[in-house]
């Protein structure tokens, strides 16, 4: 399913980046750094469909032949972007959503963890075990 | 009134008096007490539980409804009741008046304990300066303590 989870901060520096297979990294950072500005600018973007606007998730940001990026903004201004091969033509958006949450959820036990200061990297073996789960695809 | 509710007033009058006689210590011959440690435990508290409480809420419209959620949802998760009046200037300050408020509600309301009051705000403020920081408003949070167990506090928008 997913090859690619990361979670971006406010000022959209990235707070955690993991990707499925390791040759792929960099070609993967960059897919999610230049759907930043789309996630940006559908932000910004006047309240022309005001209902969709206000969802947190985003949908699917662009698509490739070969990848899917799908975005999801929290009320903190937390950007949660998710990448999905594309060969995988079976995956429904409501999975995609279901993804979303469960990394909203786990970020939100982050933050509530008193050691972990706002803004830092995550590292938590927590975090790790569901986006690890996400990748697996349940 | 449920047991679970009991323990953030009893922890929070423990906190308010570590913190005063710490400092206290620090600076005898000073009139004034430092409440600045209290008001960033609030800042701390309410920067976190910001993430969790506007999980399943949709993205809000502008800041006018981010302090509607702060005045509803905010405070009856935290105090269990709403704050009583919302008041604007649509300029950025932003008055929020609760007529009973929950620390000062064991106390008794006359003007006897006037002079104690303040350590009893410090916390909130700070709570509140903390849920807004997360949610990109940064402000600046002062209680007013009308006649006792009412509280107004003031948010000051600061612009950049």
């Amino acid at each position: 399913m997913a090859v690619c989870i990361a979670v971006i901060g406010k000022e959209n520096s990235p707070k955690y980046i993991s990707c499925l297979k390791e040759d792929e990294e960099l070609q993967l950072h960059y897919k999610v750094h230049t759907s930043l500005d789309i996630v940006e600018e559908k932000l910004s973007a006047p309240t022309k469909a005001a209902g969709d606007l206000r969802e947190l998730y985003l949908g699917l940001l662009y698509s490739t032949e070969e990848l899917k990026v799908f975005g999801y903004v929290t009320n903190t201004k937390i950007k949660f972007i998710i990448v999905v091969d594309s060969a995988n033509s079976m995956l429904r958006d409501n999975e995609v959503r279901t993804m979303f949450r469960k990394l909203h959820t786990a970020y939100t036990d982050v933050v509530c963890n008193p050691f972990y200061i706002p803004g830092d990297k995550i590292e938590s073996k927590k975090f790790d075990a569901v986006v690890k789960a996400i990748f697996q695809g349940n | 009134m449920v047991a679970d509710e009991v323990l953030l007033e009893l922890i929070h009058s423990e906190l308010v008096s570590y913190a005063y006689t710490k400092a206290e210590e620090k600076e005898k011959d000073k009139k004034e007490v430092d409440f600045s440690s209290l008001e960033y435990a609030g800042f701390l508290s309410g920067y976190r539980m910001i993430e969790r409480l506007t999980k399943d809420w949709p993205r809000f419209k502008d800041e006018l409804e981010t302090l509607k959620f702060i005045c509803t949802d905010f405070w009856s998760a935290v105090y269990k009741k709403q704050i009583d009046n919302l008041r604007t200037n649509h300029q950025g300050v932003y008055v929020l008046q609760d007529n009973a408020f929950r620390f000062l509600n064991k106390i008794s309301s006359g003007t006897q304990y006037l002079e104690h009051a303040p350590r009893y705000v410090a916390f909130t403020c700070g709570l509140l300066r903390g849920a807004l920081a997360n949610l990109g408003i940064v402000s600046l949070v002062t209680a007013e303590i009308q006649p006792m167990p009412a509280v107004k506090f003031h948010i000051e928008v600061k612009r950049s």
